[in-house]
């Protein structure tokens, strides 16, 4: 038998803040442009120039921090990491190191075992760098300074996390909290949230941690499962083989399904960090505290509880709905005009979701009006349009947000149930089916069946189907 | 009368009148300069054309009334670490030589909206590391009263110009004493304002935390009018700060009876060359005989302010140049194999002996393991320098002493040692450290025929009590121009009489 291991895992996760403008300049923070449009002499290090910081970066910071349990430095700071790099116009980075903005915090996270509180060290804000562009054909590179100088958030996490699982949970959670405050979309694939993972091994019992790797390159919850897999199997290789962990940073390629070592802690640079003197420091009140707690929107923990309570929902429902902050808000947006939780939850639960994962989308991307939702179902409601053709009328708008009070004008979608109109219908039927009439005379209550589907057939979906049984049976009585 | 005998706000008073124009005056400038820079080189950069651009424009706003300040259509000069947008910044080094920002200091741009003419950017040491002027990559600019002799840096070449006419006024930049310093080797007036007094945008940063602009002219009226013109907060500088009592021109009484003077007498004594030290005390007997009350004392911690002020400045800038890398503008070395070796070999064939000594020295105070024991004990020197500061101001209105322990050396005889180099900014440091306003006022020449200045030492935000006690003084002399400078004035006149 061999010997038992335990992963300890720690992250380092740095988001991009939602804000308008950079974190030292008024330049734009908007993704995409040409390159070096969004620039100006402080963005792009010019001599002379000077930072001046963004006053919004400071409230999503304390915003993230409250909603994670975090204590303020009501005196914080900001110091410069200096080393060279043509991403970094400065050649030092302008972060937190000595007294960051939050620190010793929590988040709750569901486990198979229950729920954990994964510990957060601290969180400190810092501006992102520019993009490097290596043009192997004119053997060159290019730097684009668009996005240096956006603001990051970065959280670092105590190494609380024993599992891929575990990380997975922590990221969501995070992810849900920052969306849910609006200070970051957290997209990994657009890289607005990056995650580092530091991990080691130990034996299981173990007091003392392993040496640890740090891996960066991880831009998806698979690529970042599948990255602590391959780090744990690799560690504990080593170790098995009588060979020692090597401190290092590593770079996981997710097509080769591999890391290899960027660089070891003996060439690690010294960034001779010290407290930048074109910064003053930020001074937080606990007025300005007590200002941004009271601004906290409702978090997803509690949100889950209130559409249990006040909107009678099943747990699978709620969680699935507040899974995702774009999709409550339509949920309640929807609601709120409608005032019908349980069918406005059925047609996004149902409808929504085979939508979404018909067309490989996720809920953020629905891009209908709360409205227009609201509007069909009291369209239904009201009988203007039975159920079959009101799953049409979502398909069309959740496709193409129409009004669908207008399309069912339009495509004459509304229910028949004009009495006159149906007879004759139901007659014709019965006359072209005569074996009908005898099946049912002769107690086959299928052949009613029959009729009302040919009768809906005919009516292309349209007919009230309460009133075309009830005129079936009838007529098929009398016939 | 010749233009040139005019200080800045008596030019600027007759431009206004209509008794001189613009184009007048700049040329009469431009003049000076073609004469004496082949010997002086206090400018990096002239545009005559340029001027005389600017000059029509002025012109034209003061008569249509535009233009109404005391400062409207006089000829200055830029310290050329001060961005001014389309005219090469160069902190006079090589690695800065093709540098054309797109920007303009905000200093220089009050001036300029207030209808300053600029005639070019100074030579300055390197960066502003230095107390000569000579670790300028384009040559050392020349002492007007004596051209063996430095003019003092780092502003050397802004206080030269002024002292030999060739502008009226100019801009300096005080990290550790290189407006005052300069200032008192050349016989005229400058002043470092309090800390955050003055916009740092576009003012290419040497020791961020200790840097300010500051105004260098022939008299204490014009320092108080420039002054007054370019002190505001700006919001592009954090570290700038709104003050209210900006009207320094308010304090130009000719009264100081029952201002309290304190002289430190830790600033009279070893070190001090004894003729500096007669002229000082001189001059502080004549403040006593206005009505001054004059005592000396211990200021103490002196002796710190120095090795507190090479760990701070050296590490911000450290930092500050490493921007200076090849890549985005500036010198790039012509051969080089790959990123890190293009670096390596830009920054080593661009920068100088000095700036080199100072990065490598910032460097190393700020690596891991030293930082406790150098960075942190100087920001805690400097936090007791301060109190010390405090102590005295509890006391005394203004702080009077030597700018400078000797006066001008002759060219050549500091950079070899640059200890002692370093030591011959004792007086002016601390001031910076505490972010103190400092003023340096011509109170007479050694028996060599070089200037000494007399340094007057504020609380911040009293600026005034500075200028208060300098006018007092200089209503009790006249303004000593050097000969050099007067040289063309008489030729001219001899040519009339001819």
């Amino acid at each position: 038998m061999g010997k038992q291991y335990e992963t300890v895992i720690g992250l380092e996760v740095h988001v991009e803040l939602a804000t308008k403008t950079k974190i030292f300049c008024g330049c734009s923070t908007e993704f995409g442009g040409a390159p070096n449009t969004h620039t100006c002499p402080v963005c792009t290090g010019m001599p002379g120039s000077l930072p001046v910081l963004n006053k919004q970066v400071v409230e999503y910071a304390l915003a993230v921090g409250l909603a994670t349990n975090c204590k303020i430095h009501q005196y914080c700071k900001f110091d410069r990491k200096n080393y060279f790099y043509p991403d970094n116009p400065q050649n030092y980075q302008i972060s937190q190191l000595y007294l960051p903005i939050c620190h010793d915090g929590w988040v709750e996270i569901g486990t198979a075992a229950g729920k954990k509180k994964i510990g957060i060290h601290e969180i400190h804000m810092e501006e992102d760098a520019g993009k490097l562009v290596h043009d192997e054909w004119e053997d060159c590179s290019l730097v684009d300074y668009n996005r240096s100088g956006v603001p990051l958030i970065e959280i670092v996490s105590e190494p609380d996390m024993r599992s891929a699982d575990e990380v997975i949970a922590y990221l969501e959670k995070l992810r849900l909290i920052i969306q849910y405050l609006g200070a970051s979309d957290c997209k990994l694939q657009e890289g607005s949230m990056r995650a580092d993972v530091n991990l080691s091994v130990r034996e299981t019992g173990a007091k003392e941690f392993g040496t640890r790797t740090e891996m960066k390159n991880l831009n998806s919850f698979k690529a970042i499962a599948r990255a602590i897999e391959g780090e744990r199997n690799r560690q504990i290789e080593l170790l098995e083989d009588g060979r020692k962990v090597i401190q290092e940073t590593r770079r996981w390629d997710d097509n080769k399904e591999s890391s290899h070592a960027m660089r070891s802690k003996e060439d690690a640079q010294d960034y001779r960090y010290f407290p930048d003197p074109d910064l003053v420091p930020v001074i937080i009140s606990d007025e300005w505290i007590a200002r941004i707690q009271a601004q906290q929107p409702e978090l997803r923990t509690e949100k889950l509880g209130r559409y249990q309570t006040e909107y009678q929902l099943p747990q699978y429902d709620a969680e699935i709905l507040t899974g995702s902050k774009h999709l409550a808000d339509i949920f309640e947006e929807t609601v709120a005009l409608c005032n019908r939780p349980k069918e406005v939850s059925n047609w996004l639960m149902t409808d929504g979701m085979r939508l979404l994962k018909e067309h490989g989308q996720e809920p953020e991307d629905i891009s209908f009006a709360p409205e227009n939702l609201a509007k069909l179902v009291e369209l239904v409601d009201n009988n203007v349009i039975n159920r079959t053709v009101a799953r049409s009328v979502f398909e069309a708008v959740f496709a193409d947000n129409v009004d669908p009070s207008r399309y069912v004008e339009e495509k004459g979608l509304k229910v028949v149930n004009d009495t006159n109109q149906l007879r004759q219908v139901i007659e014709k039927i019965l006359q072209e089916n005569p074996q009908s009439v005898a099946d049912y005379k002769a107690g086959k209550q299928k052949a009613m069946g029959f009729v009302v589907g040919q009768t809906m057939r005919a009516m292309k979906g349209k007919a009230d189907p309460a009133v075309v049984n009830e005129l079936a049976k009838e007529l098929l009585e009398n016939e | 009368m010749d233009i040139l005998d005019l200080t800045a706000v008596e030019l600027g008073r007759k431009i206004k009148a209509g008794e001189i124009g613009v184009a007048e005056a700049a040329e009469a400038s431009l003049a000076q300069i073609r004469e004496l820079e082949p010997e002086l080189n206090c400018y990096v950069t002239v545009d005559e054309e340029n001027v005389r651009k600017q000059a029509a424009r002025v012109q034209k706003e003061i008569d249509d009334g535009v233009l109404c300040g005391p400062l409207a259509g006089v000829p200055m000069a830029v310290k050329d670490n001060m961005c001014l947008a389309g005219l090469p910044t160069t902190c006079s080094s090589k690695i800065l030589e093709n540098f054309v920002p797109a920007y303009t200091a905000e200093a220089v741009e009050r001036l300029i909206k207030e209808g300053a003419v600029v005639l070019g950017k100074t030579n300055m040491d390197e960066f502003a590391m230095g107390s000569t002027t000579e670790t300028s990559a384009f040559g050392e600019t020349k002492n007007p009263w004596n051209p063996a002799h430095v003019p003092g840096g780092s502003s050397g070449g802004s206080c030269a110009a002024v002292a030999a006419g060739e502008c009226f006024y100019a801009l300096g930049s005080d990290t550790g004493g290189s407006i005052r310093q300069p200032s008192s080797f050349c016989g005229v007036t400058g002043i470092k304002p309090t800390y955050g007094t003055v916009s740092r945008y576009g003012l290419i940063a040497y020791g961020s935390s200790l840097d300010q602009i500051g105004p260098i002219a022939r008299s204490v009226p014009d320092c108080a009018a420039i002054l007054e013109t370019i002190a505001f907060q700006d919001k592009k500088d954090s570290t700038s700060i709104l003050r209210e009592d900006c009207d320094f021109t308010s304090a130009l009484v000719d009264d100081v009876s029952g201002m309290r003077i304190g002289i430190p007498t830790d600033y009279l004594g070893e070190g001090l060359d004894d003729e500096v030290r007669a002229a000082v005390l001189a001059a502080a007997k004549t403040l006593e005989e206005k009505g001054a009350v004059v005592e000396e004392f211990d200021l103490s911690l002196a002796e710190y302010a120095i090795p507190a002020y090479y760990v701070i400045a050296s590490a911000e800038a450290s930092s500050n140049l490493s921007r200076f890398d090849g890549v985005k503008y500036g010198y790039r070395t012509k051969e080089y194999e790959g990123l890190h070796n293009m670096y390596k070999k830009s920054r080593s064939e661009g920068f100088g002996e000095e700036v080199k000594r100072r990065i490598m020295l910032g460097s190393f105070v700020l690596s891991s393991g030293y930082y406790d024991a150098y960075y942190l004990k100087a920001l805690r020197t400097k936090a007791l320098i301060k109190q010390a500061f405090d102590r005295a101001f509890a006391r005394y209105d203004v702080i009077l002493g030597p700018t400078a322990p000797s006066t001008a050396p002759r060219l050549g005889e500091s950079l070899g040692d640059p200890l002692k180099m370093y030591l011959g900014d004792i007086y002016t440091i601390a001031v910076n450290l505490a972010g103190l306003p400092g003023m340096s006022v011509p109170c007479g020449c050694d028996s060599r025929g070089l200037p000494i200045g007399l340094q007057l030492i504020g609380d911040c935000f009293k600026e005034k009590n500075l200028i208060r006690a300098g006018y007092a003084y200089e209503c009790t002399r006249s303004y000593e121009m050097p000969k050099m400078a007067r040289q063309k004035a008489e030729k001219e006149a001899e040519q009339e009489v001819q």
